[in-house]
């Protein structure tokens, strides 16, 4: 049976980060993907990444602040400290390492402006810094030499005793299925995008880790926040980076008139972006908008600037909305973008459950509260992945396998996989259910959620997930069974999708990402705690954690 | 908008499995892509078709296959930009790499030169503790072929590795450059002469013919070509002039310019040296090929007309060319 001290679960940014600190924290590591590790979504990472570097005369504390503060007070300040000090390193191991980052006149390392952020501290290639992390963390995984298992699925976990030991993965070139033993995983599987629809997310963000872990007892926290970027194209939901913003670009309505005056006088369109987004909501709820869009307006920053550090959303505008940005402003509106909530972990990516890890997006550490700034979910995966590898390393090293049958695991898997392939044709498909799992949590979980909305929308999930229960799949084959897997990751989407809207039923207040329009207000005596969800015999069950303050206590929030 | 996709298929888990054309009508937005075309197949009528694709928007490198004959990334093309009269579209797998299953194809042996090159930054000189100091031209140079997105269209379309699956190829030589190219890496002059002198072997830098297909097939505008030509420059500049390919180059170039045109017969004589009785011998198929299809060069190389004025003005370019 294969077998390894460490098994990281997704080779994105924060998957490659742990896998390479475990091996040279000396365990025997290797890494599992769905894809090929260069196409994890964080390639997909556009704007930058943060890190107060301090002889540029930036503090980590001011970081920390802006953190805190864009959070709407939700985050642990003892989880970002430990972020925001480890940001400096984080960043320039990376540029050792290879990352071609744009420079200022002196030929150091240059930074852009980012939301919420009351000084540029965004370090950038471009704008396709995640694409340049991710390829660059590739080279260094392929440097290290460790094990990397490309194009396996995780379908679920092996439990012997109570005990999590193990994975099974189906290898998806051949459809042989695999049990993989380990002393301890570390999730790093990234966000759950496609639960929604439409999304910026990638194809492949289909919260897996999450419902894995989930399912195997771990915590889940702050699910209800789920954040809506300010500017995504209508369609296809594609994000048009806020980067665009921080080189200057202004929002506008249908009028040509710039609007965030009123909602936020001193950042304006670089406020926080639960803020952002909620203010465009409101002016397309007024009629102020075309066709349920507003405006991003580039053309004053010239080609030139455009050219050199927007060039790829400028592409991605002519090729899917056929709109070039150094010509026309450009139709946006708020869309489904990341998750804040996750697994829930400590600094060092350790779970409630033995043997389970998280980092990176899947993970909740937590540092982004009720929303997170931009450029600091790269710092993120970088930072906690590299603690969870370490730790995880040293801790698999006074540890012993757990036994259990391979071939019999195999076998039950097999199993399970053949009933779902057997499933006689109905009229029903796996895409109709994904669609309207997508369109409803988009209706009734987006920037402005009430009551009725959430509960109608806990209702058709119910009615979805009995459909799931039978859907068939076309393809019966072995070898590159799409299919089949779309149909396994859409179970995995309806269990977070439970979990976020009976945690936004759950909390009365409004506070960063959560604004509900029939409890308008944040509501610090009741609700400054985490809800936190775990499988329960019917359903995700409900509990709290307090909130970590360590140095900046809550104020009213206004950018 | 209403598009046929006529796409083609294969299943290795049929007996004797053998590629086919299947054709699909479906209706998409009037802007949508290729991608969103055959996704829609996928979802709503046939989920048997097996492809990759992820992102969307031209950074994750999953999508590449042929578009009416060419690779391209689905996500990328309009379905109105790439159909014809009829509405037509064809999609075929990536080209070089074999099939594994409908439009996926096997990218191990991608990977595997991706490999070779040592993909990884080696710098020679210490560590500085905080950033390495570099031009913001320097990095601005090395993004524009970092953004290459490895989805392997620039592969599918060489026309050397169709023939030659030996030759590194483009996107892996566009990878070494961007090493090569590095201020970073090497010495702490920014010179990668092992990485240069790696490439210089066979199957390396000096393998490509500029058909420029990869500059056209490439998504990302990262032109492998001309990183190609781009690696022999600093090849040569580093001395490394003792390869057949440079001293092709050399010679072709002495010869030239003294005659005013190629002499045929001297280039492979001269690039391998006159008495590497091996490699002369090697010659002898294609010189016989050569003599069998009349293409066989006049052993009397004359000088063209007004040669004085063409040396002269060889050297002008030579000079021009140095400072
Ligand atoms: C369009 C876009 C732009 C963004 N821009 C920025 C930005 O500018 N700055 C910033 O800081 N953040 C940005 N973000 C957020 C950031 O990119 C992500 O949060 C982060 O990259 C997630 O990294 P990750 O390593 O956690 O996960 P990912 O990179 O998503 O990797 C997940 C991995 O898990 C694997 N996996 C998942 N399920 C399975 C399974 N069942 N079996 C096997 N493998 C599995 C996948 O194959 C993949 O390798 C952006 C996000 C998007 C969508």
């Amino acid at each position: 049976m294969l077998e390894h001290d460490v098994l990281v679960i997704g080779a994105g940014l924060a998957g490659m980060r742990a896998a390479i600190a475990a091996q040279t924290g000396g365990a025997n590591t290797a890494i599992i993907s769905k894809v090929h590790p260069v196409r994890s979504h964080s390639n997909a990472a556009q704007g930058g990444i943060n890190a107060a570097l301090t002889d540029r005369g930036d503090e980590w504390e001011e970081h920390a602040y802006d953190t805190v503060k864009g959070s709407d007070y939700l985050a642990d300040q003892d989880a970002i400290e430990v972020m925001c000090k480890s940001a400096g390193q984080a960043l320039i191991d990376m540029e050792h390492m290879g990352v071609t980052f744009n420079r200022d006149d002196e030929g150091r390392l240059g930074t852009r402006a980012f939301g919420g952020q009351r000084r540029a501290r965004t370090f950038f290639v471009g704008d396709f810094t995640g694409q340049a992390l991710l390829h660059v963390m590739f080279e260094q995984l392929v440097k290290s030499g460790i094990r990397s298992y490309e194009e396996w699925f995780v379908t679920s976990l092996i439990e012997e005793d109570g005990q999590v030991c193990g994975v099974m993965a189906l290898e998806i070139r051949t459809g042989k299925m695999h049990a993989i033993r380990a002393k301890a995983l570390i999730f790093c599987t990234g966000g759950l995008g496609r639960a929604f629809e439409p999304s910026t997310n990638a194809l492949i963000v289909t919260g897996d880790g999450i419902s894995l872990a989930y399912n195997a007892g771990a915590r889940l926290m702050d699910m209800e926040m789920v954040q809506y970027h300010p500017t995504t194209l209508a369609g296809s939901g594609v994000l048009i980076s806020e980067a665009a913003r921080g080189e200057g670009a202004y929002l506008l309505d249908k009028n040509g008139e710039r609007f965030m005056e009123a909602y936020a006088p001193n950042m304006m369109e670089l406020a926080s972006r639960d803020v952002v987004s909620r203010s465009e909501q409101t002016e397309i709820n007024n009629g102020n908008g075309e066709n349920g869009c507003m405006f991003l307006d580039c053309r004053h920053l010239g080609e030139a600037l455009i050219m050199e550090k927007l060039s790829q959303i400028r592409e991605i505008g002519i090729d899917l909305a056929g709109v070039d940005m150094i010509k026309e402003p450009i139709p946006i509106r708020p869309g489904m973008h990341y998750m804040m909530g996750g697994i829930k972990t400590d600094v060092d990516g350790l779970t409630n459950v033995p043997g389970i890890y998280a980092a990176g997006e899947c993970a909740c550490v937590s540092v982004h509260g009720g929303n997170r700034l931009g450029a600091n979910s790269l710092l993120d995966t970088i930072v906690f992945g590299q603690r969870a590898g370490d730790h995880a390393a040293a801790a698999t090293r006074s540890k012993e396998f757990v036994n259990f049958d391979g071939s019999a695991a195999v076998k039950k898997e097999e199993g399970r996989i053949q009933q779902i392939l057997d499933r006689p044709q109905n009229d029903d498909r796996v895409a109709n259910i994904r669609l309207g799992m997508g369109q409803t949590l988009n209706n009734n979980l987006a920037v402005y959620r009430n009551q009725t909305g959430m509960e109608d929308t806990l209702r058709s999930l119910g009615g979805l997930r009995e459909r799931y229960a039978h859907v068939p799949v076309d393809n019966k084959g072995a070898v590159f069974n799409t299919d089949l897997i779309f149909s396994l990751e859409l179970g995995f989407m309806l269990d977070c999708a439970e979990t976020i809207t009976v945690s936004a039923l759950d909390r009365k207040d409004s506070r960063g990402a959560q604004a509900r329009t029939d409890y308008p207000d944040r509501d610090d005596e009741n609700w400054m705690k985490h809800i936190v969800t775990n499988k329960g015999e019917e359903g995700p069950e409900i509990s709290y954690l307090p909130v970590s303050i360590t140095q900046w206590t809550p104020e009213v929030r206004s950018y | 908008m209403d598009v046929t996709l006529n796409i083609r298929r294969f299943d290795p888990g049929v007996p004797q499995p053998e590629s086919y054309w299947q054709s699909f009508d479906v209706s998409i937005e009037d802007n949508g892509t290729v991608l969103d075309a055959l996704i829609k197949i996928r979802e709503d009528t046939d989920g048997t078709l097996s492809l990759r694709c992820s992102c969307r928007s031209s950074i994750c490198g999953s999508c590449a296959v042929r578009i009416n004959g060419h690779a391209g990334l689905a996500c990328k093309l309009q379905a109105s930009a790439v159909m014809g009269d009829d509405n037509v579209i064809t999609v075929e797998p990536a080209g070089v790499m074999p099939v594994v299953k409908d439009l996926v194809v096997d990218f191990e042996p991608f990977w595997e030169k991706i490999r070779a090159v040592k993909p990884y930054l080696q710098p020679q000189g210490l560590e500085p503790e905080s950033e390495y100091i570099a031009s913001n031209e320097s990095m601005l140079h090395l993004s524009s072929v970092t953004a290459c997105i490895m989805c392997g269209a620039c592969v599918s379309d060489c026309t050397v590795l169709e023939v030659d699956p030996t030759f590194l190829g483009p996107a892996a030589l566009a990878k070494a450059y961007r090493f090569t190219a590095d201020p970073r890496d090497g010495d702490t002059d920014g010179v990668s002469k092992e990485r240069l002198q790696d490439l210089t072997q066979a199957t390396g830098m000096w393998d490509c013919t500029r058909c420029t297909e990869c500059v056209t097939a490439c998504p990302k505008g990262v032109a492998p070509m001309d990183r190609i030509m781009a690696l022999r420059d600093q090849a040569i500049a580093a001395g490394l002039t003792n390869s057949n390919g440079a001293r092709h180059a050399e010679v072709f170039g002495e010869l030239v310019g003294h005659s005013g045109r190629l002499d045929e017969l001297k280039l492979p004589v001269k690039t391998v040296g006159m008495f590497n009785i091996p490699a002369m011998l090697g010659f002898l198929p294609v010189g016989i090929r050569a003599l069998i299809h009349g293409k066989m060069p006049s052993p009397i190389h004359k000088n063209i007309e007004g040669v004085e004025g063409f040396r002269r003005l060889y050297k002008k370019a030579e000079e021009a060319g140095e400072e």
